[in-house]
């Protein structure tokens, strides 16, 4: 069942402080905006010294020498680590998430601009600095592979010959769907349209770049390290793995994280660096990267070039889609997604829509460029799957002549046919499409804006109304095919209620800003009914929490979520059993109102969670069999991925003369099942759009044809700023999902996923006249202006 | 965090002071005024100075906009942020605090200086394409107090380059006031608070409905932000009609030496050369008029 509501934009329920969901202002807030936050930078230690990373100022060179012996005599020095120095110790090489190995420092070669060279340790971060510049390397420059679409062509520098027989620049190959029953489909079809789409390396840029503290206690054996990561609980194992030291002896915190958006799921070389660098020197050692290694270096997002087609008939039944792939996963296959999933979720290319086949074939290459594949708030490469899908039927309602909303009712997977399989093989779990785009279509008065749109294009003004609707796949997910590098993405949770009815939490998950502080507390209190404000959330320590695979494919509502929800379920269960003793009635005869137990018809009679709490630790007895505290502990192993959906409407005008694209209207109405704080939806929400018109107008890092990266700074990889954004109007349905314990579906991504393809459409929409059918991101005024002329070029 | 290579630093007690030190201390030492082009540069280590003379204490003498008869003086020190909010500045050149506007953000404004925009000498940048519409001379002080005055054209000796020598400081920027005049300013950028894929300025005087004379100053599509003389030509003398309006942004597409980069393509900034020129004489003369 769906429900549908007329959009929110009031934060009247703000002070109502529900005992579970509802509008709620953010428990982590006050500490934020007073400057009370503890970043990994805040983190100083006695006697701390500080690390600097040498990169490579080349995309491809063959190291043939390192003197670092001026950088040693350099003041206030402490160590300098090369690579063949950590490869006595064998440390050179580290895994990456997906099986394969990337270099901690370069030994033989430098495989990207960027790659990490050499580390100092350092008195202070100037010291350290200042030496990286005394460090002679001695580069035997390579030719590098800039364009994926040259990386297989015979000659091809070998980028990767530290693999045993490796010859070429071949990644991985993948393929999903009926090759040989999407041939047949599209052999029949009325309609086949094909266009080239490519999604361009974009970088996730958070606010706070990466960085780590290391402390090594070389008596002990123990290592605590802070560290900007979205994963501590992986990251321990994967360190104990690499460095060799018993995962029991290592702390992992993750304290405040000034954003993550899929930037601090990897391993960096940088956090070994630190490792190895509180042991060589005995000290701690902080390295927080600056803003341009942050951009050069690390996990960048999609890098995708992709051929849509679709198939269907001459009056608008969408019949196939197919495509095929190139992906650029740059110099090492950095990619972090469950290892079974080299594409990530990218199955789920077929969209909301119910079709006869499928099928994509994907190549994967080296490049000499930074190393990643997965970042940027996309849910595993669904960000590329709903680009794809919703622009190509885009393409498709031109060359039909029909209005691109008309296309996606028809075509929409019915309610009746959930739980739906698609023919890539995903089950959807839940959905009601048809109430979530009518909606968005009322919100924005849609026929309105078509007949303005008509009377504009008649006077030669260019407005464009673009239409995306998405289906998510997040959650991961079921361990018996989602983990990685073995472990299993199951959650563990911990609920422990005090004597006095407080309770703390403790999650396997890691905030980068999400609001988890008061989500959880929110689903906590809506399972045992003490006020959030009474629960505190534990995360991002691995020696305070419980196992469980970290915050990144909007998982952790998802997963986490319902592991918060039903360990509160398991207190509530033990706290029955001590109310029937309380009470001195059969559990039976108990009802359970938000917060109290009371005997059913007596509702006088009743007794608190507060009071159960208190009973539970207190003396007196317990009924027969019951231990005494109120705690509980279990790890959620989801049956499936959660599927949110949503409808987005975006509406542009573009300048004729200077091609400038002003983002007028958006209209985001989203379905992410039951919604536990609206206020907190409506954030990740806004964050999301403001991200989807940064990477269709503007984002984008590149590379000159040496490797070059272009995009090192920020005044070279622009990021939206509140005054390329409109007013958000976000509107919402709720299709709860039925494996969920509370039904939540997850909403993390959803608007970074949805809203560059409404935006690009609406472009191309107001460059129909111009005979525009597509044109790539990023849609800069140039870009623009040149596919006005009808000369689109792709951006790579 | 960047961090630049070490340097001294010494904050200049006046003018004479800071053009002493730097007579001593010569092309290691630099000045350093709202350092928001400066410590950039520094910190990505791109340029790395000695001796950084701070001479924002001396914006008692130097931060001032003083309206005469024949000219209007701005001293080198005066910040972006009271270029924009100057009601007299706004009065006699509406251009400026229409550059002002889309110039970087509110925390860059508030700091950065027109000396330092000037002596930046960056082809981008945007209050020497207004300076250079405006025909404004610039002051530049020596040792011993001695005094030069050079035109626009003079001070731009080419990208990141400036007539400004070594133990020398711009003190002041004259712009010459004339009646039946207007100006306006136009900018296509990529996002708020970037620098200009292209920006004009353009001021118009006219005289019983006809052009007497006209400028046009273009960033970002040349070494320099460069004045247009084959412009001024096409306009003095004529009507101000649209079609002319038109003619004069195809002349400026000509004169212009735009190249490809990240901003755009060269024949997309020649094309804005055209479009933006064409807006911003239509609206300078339209402020002519009334
Ligand atoms: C994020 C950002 C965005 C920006 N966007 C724009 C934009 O859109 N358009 C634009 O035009 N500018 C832009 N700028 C530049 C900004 O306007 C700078 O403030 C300006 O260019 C330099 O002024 P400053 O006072 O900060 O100079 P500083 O950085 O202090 O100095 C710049 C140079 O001038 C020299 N100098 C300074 N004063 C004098 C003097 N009196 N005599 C001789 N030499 C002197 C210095 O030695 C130095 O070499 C931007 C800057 C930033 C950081």
């Amino acid at each position: 069942m769906t429900t549908v509501h007329e959009r929110v934009d009031t934060f009247h329920d703000n002070d109502q402080k529900p005992v579970g969901y509802g509008r709620m202002l953010r428990k982590e807030d006050p500490r934020f905006v007073r400057g009370r936050g503890r970043y990994v930078d805040d983190v100083q230690l006695p006697g701390m010294l500080h690390l600097a990373i040498l990169r490579s100022p080349v995309a491809h060179a063959r190291i043939v020498g390192i003197d670092t012996s001026a950088a040693e005599a350099s003041p206030g020095v402490k160590a300098v680590v090369t690579g063949a120095m950590l490869a006595e110790l064998n440390l050179a090489w580290m895994p990456t998430l997906s099986n394969d190995v990337q270099a901690v420092l370069a030994t033989d070669k430098v495989r990207f601009q960027g790659q990490e060279v050499a580390f100092v340790v350092a008195e202070d971060r100037y010291a350290a600095r200042d030496a990286l510049e005394l460090i002679d390397v001695e580069y035997d420059i390579l030719d590098p592979v800039v364009d994926a679409r040259r990386a297989l062509e015979p000659g091809a520098p070998v980028i990767r010959d530290d693999l045993e027989g490796k010859t070429d620049n071949h990644c991985f190959d993948w393929e999903t769907g009926d090759e040989a029953a999407t041939e047949a489909v599209f052999a029949r079809a009325d309609v086949v349209v094909t266009e080239d789409i490519v999604y361009p390396r974009v970088h996730p840029a958070p606010m706070e770049t990466c960085g780590a503290v290391a402390d090594f206690d070389a008596v002990d054996g123990r290592l605590r390290l802070w560290s900007t990561t979205q994963a501590p609980h992986a990251h321990r194992t994967l360190y104990a793995i690499v460095a060799g030291i018993p995962e029991h002896k290592i702390q992992v915190i993750a304290p405040d994280i000034g954003g993550g958006f899929g930037n601090k799921v990897p391993i960096y070389p940088g956090y070994v660096c630190a490792i190895v660098g509180s042991i060589v020197t005995g000290k701690p050692v902080k390295w927080m990267e600056d803003r341009s290694e942050n951009l050069i270096s690390t996990g960048f997002a999609r890098d995708y070039i992709m051929r849509g087609e679709i198939a269907a008939t001459r009056d608008g039944r969408i019949l196939a889609i197919r495509t095929n792939v190139l992906a650029d996963h740059g110099a090492f296959n950095g990619t972090a997604a469950p290892v079974k999933y080299p594409a990530g979720f990218f199955g789920v290319f077929t969209g909301s829509y119910d079709i006869e086949a499928a099928y994509c074939k994907m190549t994967a290459v080296y490049t000499n460029k930074a190393p990643g594949g997965v970042a940027y708030a996309c849910s595993f490469r669904i960000t590329e799957a709903v680009y794809l899908v919703e622009r190509i039927v885009d393409c498709l309602a031109d060359e039909l002549g029909m209005d691109p909303a008309e296309l996606r009712l028809k075509n929409f997977i019915q309610p009746e046919q959930f739980p739906y399989t698609t023919k890539t093989g995903w089950v959807y779990d839940s959905g009601d499409y048809e109430p979530t785009m009518r909606l968005a279509m009322e919100m924005a008065g849609y026929a309105e804006l078509r007949r303005e749109q008509e009377e504009k294009r008649a006077r030669g003004e260019l407005m464009g109304i673009g239409i995306a609707f998405f289906t998510e796949a997040v959650g991961a997910g079921p361990r018996k095919n989602m983990d990685i590098l073995g472990l299993g993405m199951a959650d563990g949770c911990e609920l422990r209620v005090h004597p006095t009815g407080k309770a703390v939490v403790r999650l396997s998950v890691q905030s980068q800003g999400q609001g988890h502080e008061t989500t959880f507390a929110q689903i906590v209190a809506e399972e045992i009914g003490i006020p959030p404000a009474d629960i505190d959330v534990v995360h991002g320590d691995t020696d305070n929490t419980p196992f469980g695979l970290g915050t990144y494919g909007s998982r952790s509502t998802p997963v986490s979520g319902a592991a918060a929800a039903l360990v509160a379920r398991k207190v509530r269960d033990k706290a029955r059993i001590i109310a029937s003793g309380m009470l001195e009635v059969s559990v039976a005869d108990l009802e359970w109102s938000k917060g109290a137990f009371h005997v059913t018809g007596d509702p006088g009679k009743s007794v608190t969670i507060q009071d159960i709490a208190l009973r539970a630790h207190g003396a007196g007895d317990l009924p027969e069999g019951v231990e005494g505290g109120l705690e509980a502990q279990i790890c959620y192993n989801p049956s499936n991925l959660t599927y949110p959906h949503g409808a987005y409407i975006c509406v542009v005008d573009v300048d004729p003369g200077t091609a400038q694209v002003t983002v007028r209207r958006f209209i985001a109405v989203d379905d992410c099942g039951t919604r536990i704080n609206p206020m907190i939806i409506e954030g990740q929400v806004h964050g999301g759009l403001t991200d989807g018109v940064g990477m269709a107008l503007m984002e984008m890092i590149a590379f000159d044809e040496d490797g070059n990266c272009l995009g090192a700074s920020m005044m070279d990889y622009l990021i939206p700023t509140a005054l390329e954004v409109p007013d958000w109007e976000t509107g919402f349905t709720v299709t709860p999902s039925p494996h969920h314990p509370i039904g939540a579906k997850g909403v993390g991504e959803s608007a970074t996923v949805g809203s560059p393809p409404a935006i690009v459409n609406a472009v191309v929409d107001a460059l129909k006249p111009f005979g525009v059918r597509h044109a790539d991101m990023p849609l800069t005024p140039s870009r623009v202006w040149d596919a006005m002329r009808g000369h689109a070029q792709p951006p790579i | 965090m960047q961090v630049p290579a070490p340097f001294e630093y010494e904050r200049a007690t006046s003018v004479d002071h800071a053009i002493g030190l730097l007579e001593r201390l010569g092309s290691t030492a630099r000045l350093i005024a709202g350092g928001h082009s400066l410590l950039p540069m520094m910190k990505l280590r791109l340029a790395n100075f000695d001796y950084l003379i701070d001479i924002n204490d001396l914006h008692a003498d130097l931060g001032y906009i003083r309206p005469g008869r024949d000219e209007i003086r701005i001293g080198a020190l005066t910040r972006h942020r009271e270029l924009l909010e100057s009601a007299e500045l706004a009065t006699a050149f509406p251009i400026f605090a229409e550059a002002e506007r889309v110039i970087a953000d509110p925390v860059v404004r508030n700091r950065g200086t027109l000396g330092g925009s000037l002596c930046q000498a960056d082809p981008s940048e945007d209050l020497s394409a207004v300076c250079t519409t405006l025909d404004a001379s610039c002051v530049i002080r020596g040792p011993g107090g001695t005094e030069r005055v050079v035109s626009m054209e003079e001070f731009h000796v080419g990208p990141y380059e400036t007539a400004v020598g070594d133990a020398e400081m711009l003190v002041e920027v004259r712009l010459p006031v004339r009646p039946g005049g207007g100006s306006a300013y136009e900018k296509v950028e990529r996002r708020a608070g970037d620098w200009a894929v292209v920006s004009a300025g353009a001021a118009v005087w006219l005289d019983g409905g006809v052009i007497s004379d006209a400028r046009v100053g273009l960033a970002a599509v040349g070494p320099n932000t460069t004045g247009m003389p084959e412009v001024s030509a096409a306009l003095r003398g004529q009507e101000p009609t649209e079609s002319l309006f038109e003619r004069a942004g195809a002349v400026a597409a000509a004169s212009c030496d735009p190249v490809t980069d990240q901003r755009g393509s060269a024949d997309y900034k020649r094309h804005l050369a055209a479009e933006l020129t064409k807006r911003a004489l239509r609206r300078a003369a339209e402020r002519a008029r009334s």
